[in-house]
């Protein structure tokens, strides 16, 4: 019969195209797993207390001390500011205004912020937080940008987050009589905080890892920044500055394990976080 | 009107908590509004510092202008190059990208069993969460070698293109498989119940099924790509010329930015055509947005 | 003071019609509720009954595009007039919905959530809330040494009661119940009803069901609706044993619904 002939080459496509897509999602996994390996490979020699410990002015000009603390510094400053922005933008959003043009021009506004390159954030800092605010090069600067950069991921991760609460917990909160605040405060927010911070790893991977927005409004000077006012240089910058410069091979592999290392980290948690957010069930909140 | 207040005590307490429903409120609108007022405070601040070299030049000029030699005794703005540039790589980018990233989200959606089917989605989380400057680093030292056996110093279009295909993975993978995740079964089963193969009902039902999908994720991969910085930096070679081929040295709009804003004079016509450059990339950018609302809108009907 | 306006009903409807966008959902309903009684609100699936039900505590307020004419009085008092306090009204007219919906909390403070948003914040009167609430709600014996566990970890029956316990515990003058049992099994329902039993001595109750020997054991009127229209309102009794219309007849011997 024709058919069955038919039906012979169709296996034969059919296990074609599955051996090429098997093939090609094998690449992606390579392409992880020997970006990580290499790096980690090539860093295990450097990974010591010096590198740690020492700062670039020491005679081997690895140490990281002062990039890690900037990065640290950095990081929590953002989330003071974006953290809860993004949040109580949110919670206007999905709880106190419905669907309409209000919504939809904020909507689009900050998918546009989420598709802006970090270099146009560069420049914006540069020129309105640097020079308009007179903010110059600095932490403050820095932390300014690097809110603007996280803005719209702390949004959506929070929209999603509360999309994601129970609308019977808001209907029991408000027959009782309580307020739009109240219940936001005290059910919705608290049954949505795994979720939201979920977004946080998200953001703190971007401030981590962001290099081309801090260029021009953190600068790169390498010691620990003591004020706002302070210049500074964050482990990413760092690492672009070994690269490009040549200046310390070890030093550079070093410096992206340890990036990888926070990414994997930021990652890890991230994801249990929103597995337990999904598994909501038994869950407790506090007062 | 009677007064409905249950707790004595509270006596005052219920138009007082309305003003501070009120204040909170419009303390909340002010927060969302904030994107609104950053998008357009962006949009302000690039065309103004933008606007003096463009008067001078003339955009057209720019845009066509082939020749970048912004230090010299008769400056010569042409930004055509870096447009070049930023269109081989992206476009490179893709030709690789796409494909691969494309096939790893139909296994992921499609072919993996349970166990591993997770896997894919995770991975593809922690190579956007890879900063770029570590891809850069990492193109420097493996795929910037492998190119110069080809011939040259390595850096070029060639590796530039290799290492943002790896950045747009992601992108390709996580919004595909869930344009693929969110085709209906019944399309799966009503194929398949008609005697075509699993992949004849992937190709000929979910795949269409998922184009829109599909289709923003390519178009917010082409976003990532031509907005990437720091990973071109260390491996496109960075000469501001017109690229020839896939080994010759290149230069993006973003790259032309990093490199030279931090040594230029503010105000100078120098620091203005590089705010151009900004310009080009910025419209182009919202552009892109533009298309994604587009396609995810119509997908959406 | 509300209440002395002449009138002993505790809620009452006149000419009240409510539209979903164009749907004209309630139409033309009249009702009156006595002080400490029980009245059931039966009929058919999409009648509007649960629809009334939400206009007395305005959650209707919720839904987008829902527009309300006429005028419904809790105590005396119009709650569609615009200086109306919906927060207010919402202390005076409790409300249990048909699942039970216990916040991601401890049983305690789910009890003592309504006070506290109300503004008291001393331990020891939120205790003596808790406990009495817990008690009135008939929870107390079965769960004061579990008072600190979450909430969802109890059965589905205790969740009902704790939701009730929840609503006593800001003391409001009206309870609504929308469908307080349908998704309990039978023993469970039995105590709900020996609880609305008990609760009618103090509270108006105005319950929605779909269950014909529920209306019939626990009120004192019983209202049917249909198509958005009050076709019959009277004594229970009457209701099930003489209906003055056919329809309601026809509901009641279950020739549809």
């Amino acid at each position: 019969m024709m058919k069955s002939v038919k039906k012979h080459d169709r296996k034969r496509d059919e296990r074609f195209a599955f051996a090429v897509i098997k093939a090609l999602s094998l690449t992606t996994a390579l392409v992880l797993l020997l970006i990580i390996g290499y790096i980690t490979w090539n860093a295990i020699p450097a990974l010591n207390w010096q590198f740690v410990a020492g700062t670039p002015g020491d005679p081997l000009n690895t140490g990281i001390w002062p990039m890690a603390v900037n990065t640290l510094l950095l990081v929590v400053l953002t989330l003071a500011i974006a953290l809860p922005l993004g949040i109580l933008a949110a919670v206007y959003l999905k709880e106190y205004v419905r669907e309409g043009p209000f919504v939809s021009v904020v909507r689009s506004a900050t998918e546009n912020l989420a598709g802006m390159p970090s270099i146009i954030f560069g420049l914006f800092g540069l020129v309105f937080f640097g020079k308009m605010l007179g903010l110059g090069w600095s932490l403050a600067n820095g932390t300014l940008t690097a809110s603007i950069i996280i803005l719209p991921t702390i949004m959506r991760t929070t929209e999603e987050a509360l999309k994601s609460v129970p609308q019977s917990y808001r209907e029991g909160s408000l027959a009782l009589g309580a307020t739009r605040w109240q219940t936001v405060k005290k059910v919705v927010l608290v049954s949505a905080f795994p979720g939201i911070m979920s977004g946080l790893m998200l953001a703190i991977g971007r401030v981590v890892g962001e290099t081309a927005a801090l260029m021009f409004t953190l600068g790169s000077s390498d010691r620990v920044a003591t004020s706002l006012m302070d210049s500074g240089r964050t482990l990413a910058m760092h690492l672009y500055m070994l690269a490009h410069e040549g200046l310390s091979v070890e030093g550079a592999f070093a410096t992206a394990f340890v990036l990888v290392v926070v990414v994997l980290a930021v990652n890890v948690t991230a994801e249990m976080l929103a597995n337990r957010a999904l598994g909501r069930g038994g869950r407790q909140i506090g007062r | 009107m009677a007064s409905l207040t249950l707790f004595p005590k509270a006596g005052n307490k219920a138009s007082a908590e309305k003003r501070t429903e009120r204040i909170i409120k419009g303390g909340l609108m002010l927060c969302a509004l904030l994107s609104v007022l950053v998008v357009l405070l962006i949009t302000v601040m690039v065309f103004k510092e933008a606007w003096p070299a463009i008067k001078q030049q003339g955009l057209l000029n720019m845009i066509t202008g082939t020749s970048w030699k912004p230090t010299a005794a008769k400056p010569r703005f042409g930004l055509l190059p870096m447009i070049a540039g930023s269109f081989a790589v992206t476009a490179l980018a893709l030709l690789i990208g796409v494909p691969v990233g494309l096939a790893t989200a139909i296994y992921g959606a499609e072919l993996a069993t349970v166990r591993v089917a997770p896997l894919v989605g995770r991975m593809a989380g922690i190579l956007a969460g890879i900063p770029s400057v570590v891809y850069g680093f990492f193109g420097l030292m493996v795929i910037v070698p492998a190119v110069r056996l080809l011939g040259g110093t390595g850096m070029g279009v060639l590796s530039a293109g290799v290492v943002l295909a790896m950045m747009i993975l992601p992108t390709v993978i996580s919004v595909s498989e869930a344009a693929i995740r969110a085709v209906p079964g019944e399309y799966r089963e009503a194929s398949l119940a008609m005697g075509a193969t699993k992949w004849q009902t992937i190709w000929h039902v979910v795949i269409p099924a998922a184009k829109s999908g599909i289709m923003a994720s390519v178009v917010l991969a082409i976003g990532r790509a031509v907005g990437e910085t720091m990973a071109v930096i260390l491996v496109a070679g960075n000469i501001p010329v017109i690229p020839k081929g896939l080994l010759s040295a290149t230069r993006t709009l973003t790259v032309n930015i990093a490199l030279e804003m931090g040594y230029v004079r503010p105000g100078s016509l120098h620091y203005s055509a590089l705010f151009a450059a900004a310009a080009v990339l910025f419209a182009f950018i919202m552009l892109i947005n533009l298309s994604v609302r587009m396609i995810t809108r119509g997908g959406s009907r | 003071m509300a209440g002395e306006t002449g009138s002993r009903s505790m809620v009452r409807a006149e000419g009240l019609n409510l539209y979903y966008d164009k749907l004209h959902a309630l139409k033309d309903v009249d009702m009156e509720v006595p002080k400490n009684s029980v009245l059931s609100l039966i009929g058919p699936s999409g009648c509007g009954k649960s629809t009334f039900l939400r206009t007395i505590n305005r959650m209707n307020d919720l839904i987008p595009g829902v527009r309300v004419q006429g005028k419904v009085e809790v105590d005396g008092s119009d709650i569609y007039d615009p200086s109306c306090d919906v927060i207010d009204l919402r202390r005076k007219v409790g409300m249990v919905f048909q699942k039970p919906n216990p916040f991601p909390m401890s049983v305690y403070d789910n009890v003592a959530y309504g006070p506290r948003v109300h503004g008291i914040k001393d331990r020891a009167e939120l205790d003596s809330i808790v406990e009495k609430s817990l008690k009135d709600a008939a929870l107390w014996d079965e769960i004061k040494d579990r008072l600190k566990k979450p909430a969802l970890g109890i059965s589905g029956g205790q969740q009902q009661r704790l939701c009730i316990a929840r609503t006593l515990a800001v003391e409001p003058d009206v309870i609504l119940m929308d469908e307080p049992t349908s998704a309990l099994d039978p023993i469970s329902t039995g105590k709900i009803e020996e609880l609305i039993d008990e609760l009618k001595k103090r509270y108006t109750i105005i319950i929605v069901t779909h269950n014909m020997q529920q209306a019939g054991r626990i009120s004192d009127r019983t209202a049917f609706f249909l198509l958005g229209q009050v076709i019959e309102e009277g004594p229970t009794y009457d209701i099930f044993h003489r209906p003055a219309d056919k329809r309601t007849e026809d509901y009641i011997t279950g020739r549809f619904g």
